[in-house]
């Protein structure tokens, strides 16, 4: 048994290990490191916990059960994911440390005693403020994370579900939950602890539910950043300062996340919350629109065109996930490399469905990271390249957004892809992306349709090359 | 007077939310998938209050209603402790800089 005081210092050291994890991504060199600190950071806290408790009853035989039998799940399941399933898998990790927050304040609040928070039915006040906190965010968390995870494995659709009422019904829940902690507090009713926590899972699920496929960056960072609040609230509750440091740390970064792909898209975050996006009339916009002529081309055109060219930037997006295209592409690239032909990527904020989304499935087939370039930094040579190649991507190269101010997606930071001397397009039919508008880019004079699979032309092309 | 030791550990939130802030935003772009897997495993140091609600029960009952929430929320937390940061370390084994030339 060791005392309060060192524990807490242990915590402390915790807490700054996991500061010392997040800041070694900013670098890959120095990423595998930091991920050694978080892991460090984990045993200490887990250690310190075993000791401060002290006495070693049978109990503590079922705590090393339930790790080891979390453990071999969470093992099993990061080494047979597939790295094209990484947001889903992100989006189910979300759910269940919300999950977690709820379960252990149910805990809590049932026997405040061994936490001690004072007695079952006279919890002390700041406690309970801070429990039922934790509790409504966890819970919002977990029904949240469920349904994104449910979008984007594709159980349920992707396109916005909205119903008259929707935002009203959501405000009163939300004013609701409020009223519902301070009830709470004043009364200590067990009762109302269960109605708040039905109440925010409601919640959780109404607020996702509006939001389309596209738009899950945005819904994926902000359930970390929720996931974080609900562990630092917790934190409070437990006066713990390892989860109070960590909770404000994933807070905060699942914010900046939010904010980073908000921008990449130039909407207001409560544009995205409220939903509904690429939802309407884009049947209008296609028949009112009179048939433009398109060029489309074969795998033999496209290598023909690349052979000939000195460099060639590449443009994936969500297509090229969902074709696990990403290997193909390496080993279409392998053979441009061969022929002296300069080859880089682009990789727009909010393209794929997570931050990061594209850069690890380049990282996956073997892309050097030094290759890859985000928007601002390889912007500028799209009109000193001779193809860009586009796979997978839509809406973020469409110029509507810098040339149309009617347009929906008008200021949205866009590829400049057509001011390459020609643009190769691998898409499966000329039907809208997902803000629902043509995409200009179609019908340019330098650029070639190539209509199909992604892995399937990419293969493709290389053979003719 | 003294000061209420919520005022500390508020201190120490408010604090970590600026260190998150600044730290984050440094975090280079192409790493932000890793970025949420390895928040995601450390958020879950949740499961040092787990324990403790795993360990509530006395010598004679270990299974209350309060002490098997505890188990679960455990199970739970492990899952994503070990998932996440397994699954980190795999996505950061990937990032590889150009090879010198063959």
């Amino acid at each position: 048994m060791i005392s309060a005081n060192l524990s807490a210092i242990f915590y402390l050291v915790s807490g700054v290990l996991f500061i010392l994890a997040l800041r070694g991504l900013s670098s890959p060199e120095t990423s595998r490191q930091g991920n050694l600190f978080g892991i460090l950071g984990m045993i200490i806290a887990v250690t310190v916990t075993f000791l401060s408790i002290g006495s070693f009853s049978s109990g503590f035989v079922f705590v090393i059960i339930f790790i080891l039998a979390g453990g071999s799940i969470g093992a099993f399941i990061a080494y047979k994911i597939p790295m094209t399933a990484m947001p889903e898998l992100v989006a189910g990790f979300h759910s269940l440390v919300g999950l977690a927050a709820v379960f252990v304040a149910i805990s809590a609040f049932l026997n405040p005693t061994a936490f001690n928070l004072g007695s079952p039915g006279n919890i002390k006040l700041g406690s309970l403020i801070e429990m039922s906190i934790g509790a409504a965010v966890g819970a919002i968390t977990f029904s949240g994370s469920i349904i994104a995870f449910l979008k984007l494995q594709g159980i349920m659709s992707g396109s916005p579900i909205t119903f008259k009422g929707q935002h009203p019904l959501n405000a009163i829940i939300l004013i609701s939950i409020i009223v519902l902690i301070y009830l709470l507090c004043s009364s200590q009713s067990s009762n109302l602890f269960w109605i708040l926590l039905a109440v925010s899972f409601l919640i959780g699920f109404l607020l996702i539910i509006p939001i389309g496929g596209a738009d899950m960056p945005v819904v994926i960072s902000m359930l970390n950043s929720y996931s974080g609040w609900a562990a630092a609230g917790i934190g409070f509750t437990l006066e713990n300062t390892a989860l109070i440091i960590t909770g404000a740390l994933v807070g905060s970064s699942g914010a900046i996340l939010s904010y980073i792909m908000c921008k990449g898209m130039n909407r207001s975050f409560f544009n995205v919350i409220l939903g509904g996006f690429g939802a309407t009339d884009n049947t209008t916009s296609a028949t009112s629109k009179e048939q433009r002529p398109v060029k489309s081309g074969n795998a033999d055109d496209a290598a023909f065109l690349m052979k000939n060219a000195s460099s060639v930037i590449i443009v994936p997006g969500y297509g090229m996930a969902v074709a696990q295209a990403q290997h193909a592409l390496r080993e279409m690239v392998d053979t441009l490399k061969k022929n002296d032909i300069k080859v880089s990527y682009a990789i727009h904020p909010v393209a794929g469905r997570m931050p990061g989304h594209m850069n690890v499935l380049l990282a996956e087939a073997n892309v050097p990271y030094d290759e890859v370039f985000e928007l601002e930094e390889i912007n500028n040579d799209f009109a000193n390249a001779d193809v860009a190649f586009v796979i997978g991507a839509n809406d973020v190269t469409n110029p509507v957004a810098k040339t149309d101010p009617q347009s929906p997606i008008y200021g949205m930071p866009v590829l400049d892809v057509e001011k390459c001397k020609s643009v190769l397009f691998v898409k499966r039919s000329l039907s809208p992306g997902y803000a629902g508008i043509d995409n200009d880019l179609f019908y340019k004079e330098n650029t070639l349709m190539l209509f199909a699979d992604a892995k399937k032309m990419t293969e493709d092309i290389t053979k003719n090359l | 007077m003294e000061i209420d030791p919520l005022i500390f550990r508020l201190s120490i939130f408010i604090l970590s939310i600026f260190v998150g802030y600044y730290v984050v935003w440094s975090v280079t772009p192409s790493l932000h998938t890793p970025l949420m897997s390895v928040t995601n495993a450390i958020s879950s140091v949740i499961i040092v209050g787990a324990i403790i609600a795993g360990l509530s029960g006395d010598t004679k009952s270990i299974f209350n209603i309060s002490s098997i929430f505890g188990f679960l929320a455990i199970t739970l937390a492990a899952i994503n402790i070990f998932g996440g940061f397994l699954v980190t370390q795999r996505m950061l084994a990937m990032y590889k800089k150009k090879k010198k030339e063959k």
